[in-house]
């Protein structure tokens, strides 16, 4: 994944969420933010997912700047999938179909296709046994990882994961992060926003620290969590790695 | 004594959070029903009930009975259609559009039906020359309008009830705003929607009774005919009453019973 945010600049009213970040991620494949709450983590990720309008500046991702009006980013939205915190799946659908629907409607394949590209994806995540459930059958974690695996059906260029374990106990978590550690490892683009800072460590190519809209440490992880330089990246590891 | 407190009190006390056993249901229900049908049963006798003057004037009834499932059946469709159009319009983001629809749908839930009626006939009808030709036609819309008017409040309730996270679902998707309308928002409206909006056609079927003012010669206005003639107003408006109830009553306990299938559905 290539992706070079620069001078972006995002404000709700008066507030400026992001104040003009500049980045390059180039020639890795996962990128995490972290971060205190409000410090402008998930307003990123939604800019790079064309969920928000940026106030000033450009995200280039992949060689091509995002172009913010509605058509552009339709066509952007489908190249890439994005997860949730939690409600990604549709309620009213069986897991299959929740992953079917956007194959046959938004990228054009037959009924078939779609099945069985559904299917293969499911029964990688050994949820294939699950398909005919719907969400409110299945538990907190599987509900995540069939949004994941619907984000993964369509082949995205990117996957964009906003703190996917945030809603989930322990032990739900254990078994998403798994299978996002099993995404890294088949070599897919990731942008991870979360609060799990030891799966961070461990899975992230590159980390970057943002603290009231501005990025306060970007670098590998061993840098950001063995020897930060910067104090608010100090304070903020000191706070949350302190229980 | 403890089998009458169980027909009395429902479990749970005050918390009531039980509902009661059939047994007990029943009884209170029949006894409820003893009561009402009491009550009747005194006046009809005290002012001397006389039913037969009421089958003399069957044939008039029942045609009259008929004109309002027909006008109840036509408005039913126009006004859950213009209903939603409304909720639609409502939701737009062509904003003379959206402020249209939001002041028409007000000014129509504040103003009484009866004068709504004399307002479209006798106002907006006269200035446009509508004639007598058209009297069921505009009888019709107008009940349409004004029931449309509540129906496209419960669809905009219906659609605001799915979550925020639900759309932006759709749209990470990449779903268009039509494919969000019809794949995410209206399936999950349509069960929030569907027992109020069963419910409203017995509003429907009880207010069209006021088309009776335009002389439209639906079940209330044939009522009114025969006691006219026959000066029966007891008798002909209790048939009147029991008419409307056949209609009103199942259709009640139908929009009951989906509003508690759906309830644990969800």
């Amino acid at each position: 994944m290539k992706l070079s945010l620069q001078e972006v600049v995002k404000r709700f009213g008066s507030h400026t969420v992001i104040d003009r970040v500049s980045l390059e991620f180039d020639g890795a494949h996962c990128l995490a933010l972290i971060g205190p709450s409000g410090g402008g983590k998930s307003t990123l990720l939604r800019l790079v997912a064309g969920l928000e309008y940026p106030s000033g500046g450009a995200v280039v991702l992949n060689d091509k700047r995002i172009e913010y009006h509605d058509e552009a980013l339709l066509r952007h939205r489908r190249s890439i999938g994005t997860v949730f915190q939690a409600f990604n799946l549709f309620p009213h659908m069986t897991a299959l179909k929740n992953i079917t629907l956007p194959l046959e409607k938004v990228h054009g394949r037959t009924a078939e296709e779609a099945r069985d590209l559904a299917e293969g994806t499911l029964r990688r995540f050994q949820l294939l046994d699950h398909a005919q459930k719907r969400p409110a059958e299945l538990s907190g974690g599987q509900r995540q990882r069939v949004a994941i695996a619907r984000a993964i059906a369509i082949k995205p260029q990117v996957v964009l994961l906003d703190e996917p374990t945030s809603a989930l106990d322990p032990e739900m978590t254990a078994e998403v992060l798994e299978l996002i550690e099993e995404l890294k490892q088949e070599g897919r683009d990731l942008l991870l926003v979360t609060h799990e800072m030891g799966f961070a460590r461990r899975l992230a190519d590159r980390v970057a620290l943002l603290s009231e809209g501005r990025i306060a440490e970007f670098g590998p992880p061993e840098q950001i969590f063995g020897a930060p330089e910067s104090e608010a990246t100090k304070g903020f590891l000191r706070r949350v790695l302190r229980y | 004594m403890e089998t009458w407190r169980d027909l009395i009190l429902a479990p749970g006390g005050t918390r009531g959070e039980a509902s009661p056993p059939t047994v007990a249901k029943a009884v209170n229900i029949g006894l409820a029903l003893v009561l009402m049908i009491a009550l009747v049963w005194v006046c009809l006798v005290s002012l001397h009930f006389n039913g037969s003057v009421v089958w003399d004037y069957r044939v008039d009834l029942f045609k009259g009975w008929v004109v309002t499932l027909e006008i109840t059946a036509v408005a039913l469709v126009l006004s859950t259609v213009g209903g939603f159009l409304l909720a639609l319009c409502q939701r737009s983001f062509v904003l003379p559009l959206r402020y249209f629809a939001k002041v028409l749908v007000e000014i129509v839930r504040c103003t009484p039906l009866l004068v709504l009626i004399y307002l479209l006939w006798y106002g907006l009808g006269g200035a446009l020359g509508i004639g007598n030709d058209w009297r069921y036609v505009m009888g019709v819309l107008t009940i349409s309008l004004f029931e449309g008017a509540y129906i496209s409040e419960i669809f905009r309730a219906g659609i605001e009830s799915v979550g925020k996270t639900q759309i932006e679902s759709a749209r990470a998707i990449g779903f268009t705003r039509a494919q969000t309308y019809r794949y995410v928002i209206i399936p999950q409206a349509f069960r929030q929607v569907l027992p109020p909006l069963v419910g409203q056609l017995v509003s429907l079927i009880k207010d069209s009774s006021l088309l009776s003012v335009m002389a439209i010669a639906e079940f209330t206005q044939s009522a009114q005919q025969a006691s006219s003639i026959n000066y029966d107003n007891l008798e002909t408006y209790f048939a009147l009453a029991v008419g409307y109830l056949v209609l009103t009553i199942p259709i009640s306990l139908w929009s009951r019973w989906l509003e508690q299938r759906f309830k644990y559905e969800t």
